[in-house]
């Protein structure tokens, strides 16, 4: 077997993102190289090539690739793809937003966000917004996958593979990058963090989730939100924890204001400790609480904070 | 410049699934049924074009049962114009879906296809990207905003860090995100109007695709279920429990 990793990339940098999906590259076992296509992307392809288990970085460097726009990208994968069993991504929104384009390309379908490898063909993913796990066997001969992160632990950085350059460079007339807004912050990215703290529609405003930031610093936590304080627009959206935002597995999830919606717990409820703060002891958020503290969280999150 | 828009018949998104005692699936039998929600966002946004003079036609599309055309119905209630069927009782994946409404694009050449991001019970996410690559046309997906501008379109994204906002040429394929709009209701007279627009019914043979595909569907279960744990009394009891039973801070 002989996979094909498409690693994720980060403001250019090599996203914490492909260690996992290497890891689920090693479960399906085989030859592993990762492709890493960008401008300017030498350093994410050093990065790339210190991951365990690889044997060779393949990097496409031009600027037709800048930003992983999915046309140039699905392009240049169907280019790399014959001689590969299986091309992998992470569900990131680059992921999925390039993949099913080489799947429909090569006339073969797409396994999404698969969280475990029963073998070479056979894999489960999560339906219905995780409410059931199904087991997939695909008999295509080139199986294109993305990967949900956390059903793998990230592989080390001890490895040293051979990096080379790729020469396709593919056309691109139909679309351009404009402009992007990304969220500036220090703290961990919300899909590796050990520890996250969310606020739900309960903040009562954007101001509020301040309260969340001395608890954050102290625990090294990232912060996320429910879809309702995203659609309420307390929070940006790439904060949005649930089924059609980050799916996050820390080892500490703290929940606060947050009632505990089908969507919402979609997103959380494989982090290892679950603490909710609420005021309301009926929300569903408590049946899957490790701990629950009913209470005023204007009162509780100021207390935890000197605490901690 | 005429929209096509494709819409699914899901699970309602409030009902609690149950998976078959035999584990072959989860049972829909007698489960309320509905428009999956990104797909009413997708017609919602094809029908606010039309109201502004960009789209002139708002034609909606779905494959799947006879029991579809339900969907299709709401969707001409809600502002469409006419309706395409594509019957199937067979279990249709992005990919047969991608490659009919391949065809379809090819048929009625619309200016721009605009689709829900994902289904909420398969959650594949893959469909209109495959269509993009099937009909060669751009895409930009998961749309928090959409503005057309002569032959080009801005489209929006929302993506793990952000924003990113790109320009394509039309014509295009868009899927929706959450926020692109907020779906208005349909009104009684437009559900009685409704009944009355055209809605043609097709075959997967008419379009000469197979559907089946080589993904089978082994085993369905329930996750892991997770047990509520304990209720502490105060922030001194909760942060002696993460540090001494639960070992996390």
């Amino acid at each position: 077997m002989s996979i094909l990793v498409l690693a994720d990339l980060h403001e250019g940098q090599l996203a914490g993102a492909t260690a996992h999906v290497v890891a689920a590259a090693q479960a399906i076992g085989g030859d592993i190289d990762v492709l890493v296509a960008g401008e300017g992307v030498q350093a994410a392809a050093e990065a790339a090539a210190k991951l365990d288990g690889v044997s060779k970085v393949r990097v496409a460097d031009n600027a037709v690739y800048a930003h992983q726009l999915a046309e140039p990208m699905g392009a240049l994968l169907v280019e790399l793809a014959d001689g590969y069993t299986h091309v992998l991504a992470s569900a990131s929104t680059t992921g999925k937003n390039v993949l099913p384009r080489l799947a429909a390309l090569k006339d073969v379908s797409q396994l999404s966000d698969v969280l475990a490898v029963d073998s070479a063909d056979t894999f489960k993913r999560p339906i219905y917004a995780g409410n059931a796990i199904a087991t997939v066997k695909s008999d295509d001969t080139l199986k294109v996958i993305t990967v949900r992160t956390t059903g793998f632990d990230a592989v080390g950085t001890s490895g040293s593979a051979t990096v080379e350059a790729v020469d396709v460079v593919v056309d691109n007339s139909q679309s351009s990058f404009v402009k992007e807004e990304l969220a500036q912050s220090d703290r961990p990215e919300l899909g590796g963090a050990k520890v996250v703290i969310s606020g739900g529609r309960g903040m009562g405003n954007g101001e509020n989730f301040k309260l969340l930031d001395g608890i954050a610093d102290k625990l090294g936590a990232a912060i996320g939100a429910s879809r309702a304080a995203v659609d309420a627009g307390f929070v940006p959206n790439d904060m949005q924890v649930g089924q059609t935002g980050k799916i996050v597995a820390p080892d500490l999830y703290i929940a606060v204001g947050i009632s505990g919606a089908i969507q919402h717990l979609a997103g959380m409820k494989d982090s290892k400790v679950i603490v909710a703060i609420n005021k309301d002891d009926e929300a569903p958020i408590f049946q899957v609480a490790d701990y629950g503290l009913v209470g005023d969280l204007f009162e509780i999150l100021p207390e935890l904070e000197s605490k901690l | 410049m005429k929209v096509l828009v494709a819409v699914k018949r899901v699970i309602d998104y409030n009902v609690k699934i149950r998976v078959k005692a035999d584990h072959s699936d989860v049972d829909l039998t007698n489960v309320k049924m509905a428009m999956n929600p990104f797909c009413e966002i997708a017609v919602e946004e094809a029908v606010r074009l039309k109201e502004k003079g960009v789209a002139t036609e708002v034609v909606a599309v779905t494959v799947g049962p006879k029991a579809a055309q339900e969907q299709l119905r709401t969707a001409l209630a809600l502002g469409a114009d006419r309706a395409i069927h594509i019957e199937t009782d067979e279990r249709a994946e992005s990919l047969a879906v991608a490659k009919l409404l391949a065809k379809v694009v090819e048929e009625e050449q619309p200016g721009m296809v605009i689709l829900g991001k994902q289904a909420i019970d398969t959650d594949n996410n893959q469909t209109g990207q495959m269509l993009a690559a099937l009909t060669g046309l751009p895409q930009g997906t998961f749309a928090s905003e959409v503005a057309v501008d002569g032959d080009k379109v801005s489209v929006t994204r929302e993506i793990d860090g952000g924003l990113q906002t790109i320009a394509l040429t039309l014509p295009a394929i868009v899927t929706t995100d959450l926020r692109l709009n907020e779906p208005r209701y349909a009104k009684l007279p437009d559900i009685m109007k409704a009944k009355k627009k055209p809605l043609d019914v097709k075959t997967p043979a008419d379009y000469g695709v197979e559907v089946p595909s080589k993904v089978s569907l082994l085993k369905v279960e329930s996750p892991a279920e997770r047990k509520g744990g304990v209720k502490v009394a105060s922030v001194d009891e909760l942060i002696d429990k993460l540090k001494n039973e639960a070992k996390v801070l």
